[in-house]
């Protein structure tokens, strides 16, 4: 008897008038879960984690490194189904969604890359190797790119919102052939010499460490991603009544704030 | 200090102090970065958005506020 | 059903050999990039022999990015597409019918001039029936994962570049399944398994591309 009460206050955050204050309320917590599991997360990897018989210090570049590649891998796939229920139910939310996830996601992306590349330079002894996780993860760097340059290229939002959602999808059906083939081409080129994941003997308080960041990289999504999202809410909606005395709310406190200084 | 002798051997990393604090730096500095643009962004948003409003006047609000109604594709 | 297709394919090839300048242009840059090569590497024929394969899969992938552009182009300025769109005729169908127009106008031609674009960079006799028959299986599907690129940046500024950044990414797989093709057979491990692979890809891209490809014009016309 409950259930479809329950289905019908979930599903009003669904509705941007909802969404907007329920995105500002939960933003500042997980900020402070992703600061918390942060700090955590580096107290772990900096002081209880063992030094590693192989690699010696450098490998503590891992508790970002492996985060930041499953984030920017997850956040992909969040943003093409976002883009598909977009499509499918024709809720814009869904859409602002995919778009506010994006930069953070390339933003992971990027961190994945540069720390794999100061990572191989003592271990590998080149910044850069065509490895098949280092290559799908430059690959994974340009679908979002275009992503990114697609939905800012066009002004009409509501065609930016599908075409941006097609490209998602098309691009979140080919990372898995891109990832396969690459790591074809690699051990056709190279053999398996290298690989990113040296951890036969990853002791526990590595992999502690490196969950728990990767639970931070996770709280830090979701705040900055409410933050980024809330102004866009507003644009999109700037016709409707909420938005008006928002907006009022908005500039009386800036006011206010601008006669204080 | 639980891994390290002592704070200079804990910021030599081993000697590859470049790699980790290199990895480490541009990722917080990304991160500030990032949230500096999203707070930016807010700011500017709600600014432009306050002008229009001044600009347009009542006609701003065109339905009754349902949500994600097409206000904006009549618009286009 | 087929004779829409057939009309749309042959209006498109009509149109296509009417501005076949076009046609000789595309043709004209693959010529050219596979001959810079020489100039930025070295003519040392055992380093080119080594990058032949490559180098010519390369060049067919931006001849065919350089002309994708003209796809969609001229049906979206003179209306024609958007009569295609609210025709009752499904939309995969004239789609594919267009793709296949512009692979005949522009891979084919490329396809036809490889074998003697391998010769000037010394290509074993061995590997050309391979890099022709890779170039046929993986041309299809630049072109069709190209459309899908260039509906969605239909008449968009800058779209030239936009529709690079897009679809290269895409490209990638093709890239190493082509090329490694003609290399594998060179090496004497077989291309089949190659082959097989880009068999595979066509046709899955025959089955999902035109769909996307259909949804982005409808978007991008709307």
């Amino acid at each position: 008897m409950t259930k479809p009460e329950r289905g019908r206050s979930l599903l009003r955050f669904a509705s941007p008038q909802h969404f907007y204050p329920l995105a500002g309320r939960l933003a500042p917590w997980f900020a402070a879960i992703a600061i918390l599991l942060t700090a955590i997360g580096l107290w772990l990897g900096f002081f209880v984690a063992p030094t590693d018989a192989t690699q010696g210090q450098v490998y503590r570049v891992i508790f970002i490194h492996v985060p930041a590649a499953w984030m920017s891998m997850f956040i992909y796939l969040v943003m093409a189904f976002w883009s598909a229920v977009g499509l499918v139910m024709n809720t814009r939310l869904s859409f602002v969604m995919s778009q506010a996830l994006a930069p953070t996601g390339a933003m992971f992306c990027f961190v994945a890359l540069w720390t794999g590349a100061l990572w191989g330079k003592p271990t590998w002894g080149a910044y850069w190797v065509w490895d098949a996780r280092l290559t799908s993860q430059l690959l994974l760097l340009f679908l979002y790119f275009g992503f990114i340059a697609l939905t800012r290229a066009i002004e009409d939002p509501r065609r930016a919102d599908r075409a941006g959602a097609i490209i998602a999808l098309v691009g979140a059906v080919n990372v898995p052939i891109i990832y396969f083939s690459v790591q074809w081409w690699n051990t056709l080129h190279q053999g398996a010499s290298v690989s990113l994941t040296k951890a036969p003997s990853m002791a526990a308080t590595m992999l502690t460490g490196m969950l728990v960041m990767a639970f931070a990289s996770w709280a830090y999504t979701l705040a900055v991603v409410f933050w980024r999202v809330r102004p866009m809410i507003l644009e999109r909606e700037r016709h409707t009544e909420w938005v008006a005395a928002e907006l009022e709310r908005a500039g009386a406190s800036s006011q206010a704030a601008g006669g204080r200084a | 200090m639980g891994q390290w002798e002592s704070w200079s051997a804990f910021w030599d990393m081993g000697g590859a102090a470049f790699y980790v604090w290199g990895s480490y730096g541009l990722t917080f500095a990304l991160i500030a970065l990032e949230l500096v643009l999203v707070f930016q962004r807010r700011k500017d948003t709600v600014q432009r958005l306050l002008r229009w409003r001044r600009a347009v006047g009542k006609d701003s609000v065109k339905r009754n506020g349902e949500g994600y109604t097409p206000a904006m594709e009549s618009e286009q | 059903m087929l004779s829409t297709f057939l009309a749309v394919l042959r209006r498109d090839l009509l149109l296509a050999w009417r501005g076949r300048a076009d046609v000789l242009v595309t043709l004209a840059f693959f010529i050219i990039v596979v001959c810079l090569f020489p100039f930025g590497v070295g003519a040392e024929p055992n380093l080119l022999r080594a990058i032949a394969p490559g180098v010519l899969w390369v060049a067919a992938l931006l001849a065919c990015l350089l002309s994708l552009h003209r796809l969609f182009a001229q049906d979206y300025a003179d209306g024609t597409l958007e009569q295609l769109l609210l025709s009752r005729e499904p939309a995969t169908l004239w789609v594919m019918a267009k793709v296949l127009a512009f692979w005949i106008s522009t891979g084919l031609p490329v396809i036809a001039i490889a074998p003697a674009m391998a010769l000037l960079l010394d290509l074993e006799q061995g590997g050309l029936p391979v890099l022709i028959l890779s170039l046929a299986l993986g041309t299809p599907i630049l072109a069709l994962l190209g459309a899908v690129g260039a509906a969605l940046t239909l008449g968009l500024r800058g779209g030239g570049m936009l529709l690079a950044l897009l679809v290269l990414p895409l490209f990638v797989p093709v890239l190493i399944f082509g090329a490694g093709a003609v290399e594998a057979e060179l090496s004497g491990t077989g291309a089949v398994a190659h082959l097989l692979l880009l068999g595979g890809g066509l046709a899955g891209a025959l089955a999902l591309a035109p769909m996307a490809c259909a949804a982005a014009l409808r978007i991008s016309t709307d």
